[in-house]
């Protein structure tokens, strides 16, 4: 357990940039949380004789801070629940991906022979296609619910994660230290949880800050095309594919979503960035 | 270096055919096509004609291996939505796609190689920070928000550029850019770390303490072996393009073959999907194919390693 | 102090071959690696074995054999009594308190996210023995016993210098009282003056543990420091085994001579004898009929292309196995 001082000086070791990053995804975390209780309005209230108000400092009015869309609706507190599903749906793929990604790398490692081959067709298989293009495939023959999507995106990057986890296994049980506590008597599971998981999780850990952001893209990038997150449920890509139609009249409609998603993104890729090189400085 | 090849091609091979299958059994699991193309309270008798008309009543296997063998024939089926045959239909648009992949291809290579290595030989120096602050921007900011902005500005405020449409070599520019941009900064970034690992090796500072002038050291003994590590990164760019392709086409309503998909997707058109994935799948097979080959070529540990016995 | 000797171990015939693939042009054909080719040997309670030779020759194969970490090909191990199997059900990880590798590589041994103490209770751990306290000070007094004090105890193990290393590793491997230990070149990592100490502390936990041991090395001068009985390999078989004061003095099987002769040392004068191999160790994979030395060996005769000699024993200390024992011994 790590002291509360121990914490306190790692803050104030950080570099000013990748503070500031954490604390925007705090706050996009908190956001998602709290999207219920400080958003003025319901994402879904129209209000047809409000239709595409411009922004506070644009011509707009303190009613709706960043404007109103095509439909009345306020463009804050749609941004605030799309945060929350982008989030939701991000976190989710990440964490089903990394789960994936490990159990398979561990039973390649572990099993080898023709378990192992089998798993390797399947990285190869799915390193070799463009994940947009697997994705649409499924989209267009599974149709689209909310969870099928998060299903769907959880396969996302499952095959760095079972190379990585393959690759480290192998080496700690051939000739390293797993090998050592087999010979000691313990059995499979206790070798990988207790030894080989602690040894991999910081290469593993950097493996999936890398996907994180990219999954956000890609959720956002289909929901932009409209076959993400469907109506009437709001997500950033989404609100950006509205918007489109109205890029000349009413900017701020994908303006503002935009740029959550580019801010969000780069944060999680700076703090990536910054705990990579603080969990193995070896690595450039 | 024939072992490696045979080696690749047969995976290749049994990659291609995963693709095949995997796209044949989804389009069976996802429940009665009939009934996702027509409504679900279409008459029975109704249902039943649409099936028989597509085969879809037969047993699996039938099924399967009549799949395969229409496919060898170049039938790739029909369009549920018009009736125009799959394959006909998705290759009136690829030269509208390759107008644009082709010159991307070209811009990321022709900006991202040069960029690198001039930021690995200037390290730390403000060009390397530029660099890696623009690459950042290119590997965070999306495609499609990257284009919609470039309209904003260049089309909307500054009236330079068109936003859509493909009548004229004007057309082209905004879409190759946001196609090009992002891997391009993928690229100068990754091949400014394989330079700058190359640079750090002994045999780099073995050559300049030999007297040999710096820019020949760069150019005959670290640009080649950088290159090898680089030409992996290529190989994805492929994806990566046709994956962009998707998107950009749709921003800038780019009559190619990634909006076509989009469109059929959203149309649950099942066979032009289905035909679609095949033609990527291809795409990507033969390029890794490719680009594993010239690897064999270009790596000297890979072209001399069949002669010695595998332990 | 006459002991009875007890028979811990008994090695029989033991063989191990791998399936090689050979890539010669198109096809891919299989070759049988004779890393273990039928070797015999006992080993006594509280002894310690030598096995010495070149790198490739099969010892470290022939460790993983012994230990039940590989299946053998042919041949037995009988252990206590009881036969070694390779399966690793409940009773291979029962068979493990009684017998333990040291390793040649103490830092690739040892996970590195654990402290020394956890190190050393790992194993009581792994088989539920003691409760947790107990655990830490039966570990505690081990790690003094072997020279690490309390300050090295909370430390990793890339804080520990090799030689400490090396102790922690023998601490896990002893914190179950095994019977056998099996060390695999467990000091040419290190540097000399602390091969020295480890070597010592080996000898202090066989006098006072009764620990038998396995020693492996391609390092002569060290196995006849900790031995009481060498066995020399060549090419995966036994050419010569007996005690190193005998050994060493009169190597009887050309290989040995050669080895002997090559160890550097102040009293010699120059070129005092020194024989010298010709030729190139041939490959494992592709062997000749007759002896496996024989190409090499400067003292060759026709019969020894032809067939392979047993091991022979020349008194009831010592063995060897080649031609010109047995010719001598006709006569």
């Amino acid at each position: 357990m790590k002291t509360f001082k121990f914490w306190r000086s790692e803050i104030n070791a950080l570099p000013l940039l990748v503070l500031i990053c954490l604390t925007w995804l705090v706050g996009m975390v908190v956001v998602a949380f709290t999207a219920d209780l400080i958003a003025p309005y319901a994402y879904t209230k129209l209000n047809l004789s409000e239709r595409l108000l411009p922004p506070i400092f644009f011509g707009g009015n303190m009613d709706h801070l960043l404007g109103t869309d095509e439909l009345g609706r306020d463009v804050l507190s749609r941004l605030l629940y799309s945060i929350r599903i982008s989030l939701l749906v991000a976190f989710s793929s990440t964490l089903i991906s990394a789960a994936l990604g490990i159990g398979m790398g561990f039973l390649a490692a572990h099993f080898r022979g023709w378990v192992e081959q089998l798993v390797l067709v399947l990285v190869d298989f799915q390193a070799s296609m463009p994940f947009m293009i697997i994705a649409l495939a499924v989209l267009a023959f599974f149709g689209n619910t909310l969870l099928l999507f998060i299903a769907l995106m959880g396969f996302y990057g499952w095959e760095r994660a079972a190379r990585i986890a393959r690759g480290l296994t192998i080496a700690a049980n051939e000739q390293g230290y797993a090998a050592a506590v087999y010979d000691l008597g313990a059995s499979p599971w206790r070798v990988y949880l207790k030894h080989i998981l602690p040894n991999i999780a910081s290469t593993l850990i950097v493996s999936i800050t890398l996907t994180f952001p990219e999954v956000i893209l890609l959720e956002s990038g289909l929901s932009f095309l409209g076959l993400g997150v469907q109506p009437p449920m709001t997500s950033l890509g989404n609100m950006v594919g509205y918007g489109r139609e109205y890029l000349q009249s009413a900017p701020w409609i994908l303006l503002a979503p935009s740029f959550f998603i580019v801010v969000t993104t780069f944060s999680v890729s700076m703090v990536g960035d910054w705990l990579r090189d603080r969990l193995d400085p070896t690595l450039n | 270096m024939l072992n490696y090849l045979i080696t690749r091609l047969a995976r290749a091979s049994l990659t291609l055919f995963l693709i095949l299958t995997f796209s044949f059994f989804i389009l069976r699991m996802t429940g009665d096509p009939a009934m996702l193309i027509m409504s679900p309270d279409a008459p029975p008798e109704a249902l039943e004609a649409f099936r028989k008309g597509w085969g879809l009543d037969a047993p699996l296997w039938d099924q399967y291996l009549g799949f395969l063998g229409n496919l060898l024939q170049g039938n790739f089926g029909y369009s549920m939505r018009d009736k125009s045959p799959a394959m006909a239909l998705f290759i009136s648009r690829i030269p509208a796609t390759l107008t644009l992949a082709i010159p991307a291809f070209f811009v990321k290579l022709i900006i991202g190689i040069p960029a690198g290595v001039m930021a690995a030989l200037y390290r730390n120096s403000w060009i390397d920070r530029a660099l890696i602050s623009l690459s950042i921007a290119g590997h965070t900011v999306p495609s499609f928000v990257l284009g919609l902005v470039l309209v904003l500005i260049f089309s909307v405020s500054l009236g330079w550029l068109p936003s859509g449409g493909d009548s004229s070599l004007k057309h082209i520019i905004l879409p190759v850019i946001t196609l090009s941009l992002g891997g391009a900064a993928v690229l100068a970034r990754f091949t400014r770390s394989a330079m700058l690992e190359v640079m750090g090796q002994p045999y780099i500072r073995t050559a300049s303490a030999k007297g040999l002038k710096w820019h020949m050291v760069v150019k005959h003994h670290a640009m080649p072996n950088a290159a090898i590590p680089t030409l992996t990164v290529i190989g994805f760019m492929v994806g990566s393009l046709i994956a962009g392709a998707v998107v950009v086409e749709s921003v800038f309503s780019w009559p190619g073959v990634g909006r076509l998909l989009v469109t059929s997707v959203a149309n649950r058109d099942l066979a032009v999907v289905q035909s679609l994935l095949l033609l990527v799948g291809t795409t990507m097979v033969c390029s890794n194919l490719l680009v594993d080959a010239l690897y064999g070529w270009v790596d000297p540990r890979v072209r001399n390693s069949s002669s010695q016995a595998e332990k | 102090m006459s002991t009875p000797l007890i028979n811990l171990l008994q090695v029989n015939q033991l063989t191990k071959h791998f399936e090689v693939p050979v890539t010669g042009g198109w096809i891919n054909r299989s070759a049988s690696l004779r890393a273990v080719d039928g070797i015999s040997f006992n080993l006594n309670e509280g002894r310690t074995l030598g096995l010495v030779g070149e790198s490739g020759c099969g010892k470290t194969t022939a460790a993983r054999l012994v230990l039940g970490l590989m299946k053998p090909t042919a041949g037995s191990i009988v252990f206590e009594g009881h036969e070694i199997s390779a399966t690793r059900n409940a009773e291979w990880r029962s068979t493990r308190k009684r017998m333990q590798m040291v390793y040649q590589n103490p830092l690739g041994a040892l996970d590195r996210r654990l402290k020394v103490i956890d190190q050393v209770t790992e194993p009581l751990k792994i088989h539920q023995i003691e409760d947790a306290r107990t655990q830490i000070e039966k570990a505690q007094n081990l790690l003094g016993e072997l020279g690490l004090s309390s300050t090295h105890w909370h430390r990793y193990p890339h804080e520990l210098s090799g030689g400490q290393r090396q102790r922690v590793v023998l601490a896990r491997a002893m914190i179950l009282s095994p019977k056998l230990l099996v060390c695999d070149e467990p000091v040419s990592a290190l540097d000399v003056s602390i091969q020295a100490q480890v070597i010592n502390l080996l000898q202090d936990i066989q006098d006072k543990y009764g620990v038998a041991s396995l020693f492996i090395s391609h390092d002569l001068k060290v196995v006849r420091q900790v031995s009481h009985n060498v066995a020399v390999m060549y090419l995966g078989k036994i050419v010569e085994q007996a005690p190193p004061e005998v050994l060493f003095k009169s190597p009887q099987h050309p290989y040995s001579q050669a080895l002997i002769s090559a160890i550097p040392s102040v009293s010699h004068r120059k070129n005092h004898g020194r024989v010298l191999l010709q030729g190139d160790p041939p490959s494992p994979l592709f062997l000749k009929p007759g002896c496996s030395f024989a190409p090499r060996c400067h003292l060759a005769m026709p019969v020894c292309f032809v067939s392979q000699p047993e091991l022979t024993p020349i008194n009831d200390q010592h063995s060897a196995a080649c031609h010109l024992i047995t010719k001598y011994a006709a006569c």
